[in-house]
């Protein structure tokens, strides 16, 4: 049978991808705007469409230690979350990576308290940004279905053995219908091989997990992570080829959109790429030379993709969906100085915060985002960053 | 399994399945606690271990006590990690991906990771009726950590943050009870034991497995480094927790109570809070308190047994 488009909410195509895996065990909390994902499953379970232990946990934090425990036993691992959530799991998502359990994790990202807020903005993915898990972030529909499959496929390399989240915007893209083009089982054969960890806790082979280290050994175990989730990017690219080569859509850890031979360019990452897309395409109409940059691969960043990305543009300006209070601004936008800072070409990097907390911004609002930064380049600012749409 | 009895210890499998060569204090009862539960499980279970004494003492990079499967995560959260490890075994052998026999999935946590951090998630993990058994090591504080009260500390006991003083008397609150607390999740099996009642304690724990649903098991383990008495006390205590009905051994299976060994006339509270350093700046009137609510919750306790 052939890949079908359809009219899909979002959070919904998520939910068949687990069911596409054919995933062992759901263990979830309930939390907004990420319950379509999780009720969608649990649905799934009770009418038999998929054959999982779905466990109704009492918090995120035994979501995530339930998730651990499945994941340590051998069984295929799925769970999903946003905001406070992602919060109050915080302290296992670390653990996840260090015990090299390849849970799959949607995150339909969602600004933090307080005050109170269910709406979209990157805060929560933030806290969890050094955890150690792959990450990447969808800025669409098909995006979200397309890389929440391969990372199935990501996590459970043998060489890998990485949790991987896969963060999607809360309500712009949880919430909403899109025309998304669907796999059948039968398609996907091969794609994602059959779950095998190489030692789970077994009674004929018995493993001690999560020993304790002491000074003389932690650094080794820390650096054995990093060294995993840097080599992580050579599988991610792989599986995302033949994705592509497979399905016919292909995915990098930096997108550009009019980008090649702009001089500004604008960087987003998450649905806001596709907001920008209008007014790149305005801009250009008026003869304007800007371009896009979408950032994929939050986790392992890709810094040789985003120096190759920028390196003909003499100004990028950097959105986030987020404020690292008091410090440079915004998370990405460190990053991305930091990429770039010792090459021998440097554009002007230009930080921009808005959209926190579900704060709409509109084609019109990026126009003027890049406007101003053109102008911060050129004049200089006193400001670490800007944040737009402040009513004062 | 058969009833073991003092003539049976020949019986005992020889095997330690806990390995000598750890580093718990001299004299440690949840040691010993630990190696008989062990004993009492064999070989197919995997085990999920709390943060505490028994994780930092048996786990070190690249070394572990451990002949059974064993995963330590984090302090809180046992239960729910011991929850995903059930469903996970539960269905790879519903989709035919795990053949091997039975395997039981046991929790262990301290009393802090039982009644005080980890309390949410196993009230979760006994509510939805995870197929596991939760043993709890009561030491009666964080000892792990310097002998800090917990919510497992008696009256009147001296700890670190709740030292015996001018204006205080030591732990201000009285014992959590935990098995009641257990027992009002309405699951198939509760238990008291102790490794003072080796062949009691290890029946238990088998029944703890064979019983339906989540089974909850809770030790007192005798600390010699926070009760601060002889390193040779640790059986000796135990024997006198339950003599004086401070720790009295019962079962409760499907709601209904049964004690393991009753005592027409308890020995004097004072017999038992005497040989430790933690309850030595108590006075009489406390002393009296302690020994009128013992007696009271001992009798409440014998009542509830006799109920049909």
């Amino acid at each position: 049978m052939m890949s079908q488009r359809v009219g899909i909410e979002i959070s919904l195509a998520v939910a068949e991808v687990a069911k596409l895996a054919d995933v062992d065990v759901v263990a979830a909390y309930p939390i907004t705007p990420q319950t379509h994902i999780v009720e969608r499953l649990a649905e799934l379970v009770a009418n038999g469409e998929l054959s999982a232990e779905y466990i109704p946990v009492e918090s995120e934090h035994s979501a995530m230690s339930a998730c651990l425990g499945s994941s340590a036993v051998g069984a295929r691992t799925f769970t999903a979350t946003a905001g406070q959530g992602l919060e109050l799991m915080h302290e296992v998502v670390d653990v996840a990576p260090s015990l090299r359990l390849p849970i799959v994790m949607a995150v339909a990202n969602r600004a933090l308290s307080g005050p109170l807020s269910v709406w979209c903005d990157h805060s929560d993915a933030m806290g969890v940004r050094d955890c150690g898990w792959v990450q990447m972030f969808a800025e669409n529909g098909q995006a979200a279905f397309d890389l929440s499959l391969c990372a199935f496929r990501i996590a459970e390399d043998p060489s890998v053995l990485l949790p991987t989240m896969v963060h999607l915007d809360g309500f712009s893209l949880s919430h909403v219908i899109e025309p998304i083009s669907m796999l059948e089982k039968d398609e996907l054969e091969g794609f994602i091989p059959p779950y095998e960890h190489p030692f789970p806790l077994r009674p004929d082979k018995p493993v001690t997990m999560g020993a304790f280290a002491p000074p003389v050994i932690y650094t080794e175990t820390r650096k054995a992570q990093e060294v995993a989730l840097r080599s992580s990017k050579k599988v991610i690219l792989q599986a995302w080829k033949e994705f592509g080569h497979r399905f016919g859509r292909y995915y990098s850890p930096v997108e550009g959109y009019k980008s090649k031979e702009a001089t500004t360019l604008l960087l987003t990452m998450g649905s806001f790429g596709e907001t920008a897309t209008v007014a790149i395409d305005r801009m250009r109409d008026n003869g304007e030379s800007v371009g896009l940059i979408n950032l994929r691969l939050w986790r392992p960043f890709p810094f040789d993709e985003i120096r190759q990305a920028v390196r003909n543009a003499d100004i990028v300006i950097v959105f986030d969906r987020c404020l690292s209070s008091g410090g440079p601004g915004g998370p990405v936008c460190s990053e991305i100085r930091s990429a770039l800072y010792g090459e021998k070409k440097q554009p002007q990097v230009v930080s921009f915060i808005g959209g926190l907390g579900g704060r709409d911004v509109t084609p019109d609002d990026f126009v003027n985002v890049i406007r101003r930064g053109i102008e911060i380049a050129e004049k200089g600012s006193d400001e670490e960053y800007e944040m737009i749409g402040v009513r004062e | 399994m058969d009833k073991f009895t003092v003539f049976t210890p020949q019986l005992l499998p020889q095997e330690e399945l806990f390995a000598s060569g750890h580093r718990a204090c001299v004299g440690c009862g949840e040691a010993l606690a630990v190696r008989l539960v062990c004993k009492a499980l064999g070989r197919d279970v995997v085990i999920v271990n709390a943060t505490g004494c028994m994780e930092i003492v048996s786990s070190q990079i690249p070394r572990t006590s451990w002949k059974v499967p064993w995963i330590h995560t984090l302090f809180e959260n046992t239960a729910s990690v011991a929850s995903g490890a059930e469903a996970g075994l539960k269905i790879l052998r519903k989709k035919d991906r795990y053949s091997g026999g039975k395997v039981t999935v046991v929790a262990m946590a301290g009393d802090g990771g039982t009644s005080d951090i980890g309390l949410q998630a196993l009230s979760g993990a006994m509510e939805r009726g995870h197929n596991l058994l939760y043993v709890c090591y009561d030491n009666e504080a964080y000892m792990n950590t310097g002998v800090q009260r917990s919510s497992s500390t008696p009256l009147g006991a001296s700890t670190t943050t709740s030292p015996a003083g001018e204006k205080s008397v030591g732990q201000f609150s009285w014992k959590k009870n935990m098995p009641a607390i257990a027992v009002a999740h309405n699951i198939s099996y509760v238990a008291t034991a102790s490794p003072s009642y080796p062949f009691d304690l290890m029946d238990k724990v088998r029944k703890g497995v064979e019983a339906t649903g989540t089974s909850y098991i809770h030790i007192l383990s005798v600390c010699p480094t926070g009760w601060r008495c002889g390193s040779d006390m640790a059986v000796t205590l135990g024997r006198l927790a339950v003599e004086t009905g401070v720790f009295p051994l019962y079962e409760v299976e499907d709601g209904k109570y049964k004690l393991s060994l009753d005592f027409p006339r308890l020995r004097p509270v004072r017999d038992y809070l005497k040989h430790q350093g933690r309850f030595r700046h108590l006075t009489d009137v406390i002393i009296d308190k302690i020994q009128d609510r013992v007696t009271d919750e001992y009798l409440k306790l014998r009542r509830k047994a006799s109920e049909d």
